[in-house]
Parts: C-alpha cells; structure tokens; sequence
C-alpha cells in the first residue's frame, strides 16, 4: 500500500492538548478517507482521542466541523476519499470548531493563505 | 464490588474538612499553602508560606479549557487531579505528580474498545448500563430524556491512596479509578437506585457535584445531585438511599418528595462526621445524623440562596456561606459581597465584610468555589465569577485579593502543606 503525507489544521484548543504548534502532517495508507485520516490522528495523539470523535459511537462531536478544499466535509461518510489536493498534502484538512470561533478561524485560515500565495505569485 | 480504597485514619483531628491530613507543623511560616483554581479559561496555581501574605502565581495551565474542578491527594500533596473539559472537544482528565509544575493525560496509552478501535482511557466516561440499564430522566419541561455523558463536576481523592480518586459526572452519576485517573468504571448502583426517571437538570445541567468521604467510616460516601438530592452509601458504593427527608422544594409538586430537590452543596468538618451542612437551592440546611433527617438553619440569613458552604477546619461548629441574592438573580443582596459566618452551627449568623466591595459587586461564588486551609487560624478562600479570589487569613474577619483578574473562578481548593 502506498502512503502518503497529509496536513491537518487543528483548532487552538487541540493543538494545546497534542502540545503541537501549527499544521500535524500524518501518514496514512491509501486510500485516504475522513475515517482514515482521524485514525492517524488519533494513534499519533491518543489524548485527542474522545475529543473530535465520541469514543464510543465515532460520530463526530456536534460542535466539530471538517473542511478541505473550500467544501464542508462534515457530514462525509468515514469511507469517503478525500479530495487528491488532500491526500497529497497542497491542501490541509481543517479541524474546525463550530460556531464560535469556527467560522472565523476558517476565514482567517483560507485569508493567511490566499495572501501567502498573492505574496510568491500564482502558480508558484 | 470491593469497598473504596480509604482507610481509617488514627487520629481524625489531624485531617481538614476538605479531607486533607494536617502536617504536624504549628509554625505558620514553616509551612505552604496551594491554592488550586479552576477557571472557565484555564487552571491556576496560587502558593505562598504559611504567612499567606506574598502570594505566587501560575497558570494557565490548559489554557481556553474549561476547568471546572482541581484537587491535591491527601495522601500525596503533589498528586493532582484536573477535569478538563469542553462542549466542544469533550471531556480530558489531566494530573501532576510534582506539585502543579508539570501535567499529563494519564490515560494517553493505547487501549482498544470492544468493536476494536482506539480510545483513550482517562477520557473514557461510559456507564455500567450492564449493572444498571441506561433510563431516562425527567428534562425541564417534564418530560423524559436520554441519559448522556457530558462532563467531570468534581473529583475527590481517596483518603488513603493516592491513585484512587471519585469522580461526580453530568448526567448524574459516579466513577471511581484506581489507578491514577488511567481508567474510570462506574458505580452503577448510585444511578440504578431506581429513582433515576424523576432526577431532573438543574439551571447548570444533571450535575453529580459534590463528593463527600468519610474520613471515620471507609465505606460511607456522600454525594448530591442537581436536582435530584443527597444520597448516601453504607457499603462502600454498592446501594444508595435518599437522605433528603426535612428537604423542601417550592419548584416540586410534593415539595417532601424523596428526590428532585436542589442541592448545590454539602460540608462536613472531618473532626465530627456525620454532622452535614447544606447549602439547598434557597434554604441552609443542618443535619446531625449523617443525613437521615435535615433542619433548617438559615437563621438570620439576608438570603439564603447561594451555592458554597464551607467547614473551619479546627471549629465543626463555625461554617460559612456566600449568600446570593435569589434563583433568578445570582449576585450579592445590593452589590455588597459578603461571606456570613456562624459559630453556632446555623441559625445565628454574622456578616464577614471587612475587605470585600461593598458596593457595585455582582459576581457569583460558585458552589465548589469556596474552601479551607489546614493551619491553626484557619484561612478562607472563596473565588468569583468576577475572577477574584479572596482569602481571609483569620478565619473570616479580614479579607484581602489574591488575585483580581482571572477567569471566571469555577473551584478553589487549598493544599495546606508542611
């Protein structure tokens, strides 16, 4: 099975608890589905486990969204591949917390980026 | 089931009313006092010598999280239990074995549930529906509704040994871990008492809040629900009975009913278990038989609404209160903040002011907010909605800040240690 090198992007509450800074890169065995990608996380910081999934139920914890590639993911089946820009790390998967905070965190993430790019130039 | 873990004491006097073993240490200034603060924002340690003048600050720890309980082994003054927690990213149960300087999930290892996937253990709450099937209880509008994990209240260290310690969750029930908060089980038989269908949330959710062991009797336990009363064991956790005859409620329909009744907290002076101390939704209570009857001791009270009720340490007769304007207004009677005192155990109280605002102060003392150190002229602590917390170094007579600007003060636990 072929790996690859995916980026997550976590919520300030998350990074603390994983005492991690920034953007986690995981490896995880194609193919590269939500399911797969939260287990990888979840092995490589097992204090997360319990706080984006239910320990018990694997459902996603109400007040938790996944974005990648400007699209909602939340409602995904754990089965269902991610996009390949994911699965190839151009483009993280986005741990968010809704509502308070989330949708902010998301714009200010999608903004720290889009002027990234605009600074180096497109297609760079 | 096997019995809990503490075991009796020799010599009772030595142990404080928050359960803590007195250091032979007649020296103030010999001594050190922690001050454990959970906030809605973040952990807090405060600590200072036995003078408790010059005070040292850390924290936050966990900061963002909510912290809605932290509290020190008796048997190792260095063994900390935090309850992490958060509606968005759920439930963590953090611990330090040095004193507060560094912290770790103890249940971080690899475990597999049944269907096989990972989970991580201290932050496993799952009730024993084996032992005692999942019910329903009553929700505000008087209908029924499913029993549901949501977070750690209090949590309460053995007596005896330190990797033991209890833990009061929300939708009601009790945990206990022997093993340093690695994995918790239930006991089942507090939420199987069968009474289950009438226990209702109070205004902060079906909360198991209060832990109370009795440093005399291993296998007796306090606790109180919010609101569905006081219960009681006599084997260590296996049944339960409702001790909240002489409880009355305005908000039941039977206002002597068995269970429902609101009870936001309950002290005991270790030195003379089986005297309880209540603070009730409105009314502060006394029982004298370990719960079997309750009387009314408001007394002269402004108002006896409020949540903490607090024990001296040396006097099992001088408790105190926070008294709260009413229900739908949680802040002192006229901006004043004031503690009352009673040395008469109830019924005749006197107002503690000097030190506090009075005047302008609308903050809120929590029910787990409020505690005492072990040293001979008894410190005070009480921490507001505001972020204050306040000590008073002589038993209640004066009072100063500690700090002013924290968080909002969820808990306040004192270490007294020689």
């Amino acid at each position: 099975m072929t790996e690859r090198v995916l980026r997550i992007e976590m919520p300030h509450h998350l990074r603390t608890l994983a005492q991690v800074s920034g953007e986690v890169r995981l490896i995880v065995q194609e193919p590269v589905t939500l399911g797969r990608v939260l287990d990888a996380l979840e092995a490589q910081y097992p204090v997360l486990r319990g706080t984006i999934r239910d320990q018990e139920t694997r459902q996603r914890r109400a007040f938790l969204r996944f974005f990648a590639c400007s699209e909602d993911w939340s409602h995904a089946a754990p089965e269902t591949p991610l996009p390949e820009a994911v699965a190839d790390g151009r483009e993280p998967l986005m741990i968010v917390g809704a509502i308070a905070g989330g949708n902010q965190q998301f714009r200010r993430m999608r903004f720290a980026r889009e002027k990234s790019a605009q600074a180096v130039g497109p297609g760079s | 089931m096997s019995p809990p873990d503490q075991r009796v004491k020799p010599d009772a006097t030595a142990i404080t009313p928050r359960g803590e073993f007195r250091q032979v240490n007649r020296e103030p200034t010999m001594s050190k006092v922690r001050v454990l603060v959970g906030t809605r924002k973040g952990a807090f340690v405060l600590t200072a010598d036995g003078k408790r003048e010059k005070w040292d600050v850390s924290g936050p720890f966990f900061a963002g999280w909510e912290i809605y309980h932290m509290k020190g082994s008796p048997v190792n003054p260095d063994r900390i239990y935090v309850s992490q927690t958060s509606g968005w990213f759920g439930q963590i149960i953090q611990r330090s074995d040095d004193g507060g300087k560094t912290w770790h999930a103890p249940g971080g290892g690899q475990q597999k549930s049944p269907q096989g996937w990972p989970t991580g253990e201290s932050n496993r709450f799952v009730y024993d529906a084996a032992a005692a099937p999942l019910t329903t209880h009553q929700w505000y509008d008087g209908t029924q509704h499913p029993w549901e994990f949501k977070r750690v209240w209090h949590l309460e260290p053995s007596l005896a040994d330190a990797e033991a310690v209890y833990a009061g969750v929300e939708d009601a029930a009790l945990f206990h871990s022997k093993d340093g908060a690695h994995s918790w089980q239930e006991l089942p038989g507090l939420r199987g008492h069968g009474t289950g269908p009438n226990w209702q949330p109070g205004a902060g959710g079906m909360c198991l809040h209060t832990i109370v062991l009795d440093p005399k009797d291993p296998m007796r336990i306090y606790i109180a629900i919010s609101a569905a009363g006081a219960f009681r064991t006599d084997d260590g956790g296996t049944s339960w009975k409702p001790i909240n005859k002489g409880l009355r409620s305005q908000f039941l329909p039977d206002q002597d009913a068995e269970v429902g009744h609101c009870v936001h907290h309950i002290a005991m002076s270790p030195r003379r278990p089986g005297v309880l101390f209540m603070q009730k939704h409105w009314d502060v209570m006394r029982s004298d038989d370990a719960g079997d009857m309750w009387r009314e001791v408001s007394g002269n009270l402004p108002t006896d609404f409020g949540f903490a009720i607090d024990v001296h340490a040396h006097e099992p007769e001088t408790i105190y209160v926070a008294p709260i304007k009413s229900d739908s207004e949680h802040f002192p009677l006229d901006g004043k903040l004031q503690v009352w005192r009673s040395r008469s155990g109830g019924n005749e109280w006197e107002a503690l002011t000097n030190g506090l605002p009075q005047q302008n102060c609308y903050v809120n003392v929590l029910r787990d907010a409020m505690a005492v150190d072990g040293l001979d002229d008894c410190g005070i602590y009480f921490g507001t909605t505001g972020g204050q917390v306040y000590i008073s170094p002589d038993s209640g007579d004066h009072w100063k800040p500690i700090v002013r600007d924290l968080p909002a003060v969820l808990s306040v636990e004192v270490q007294t240690i020689a």
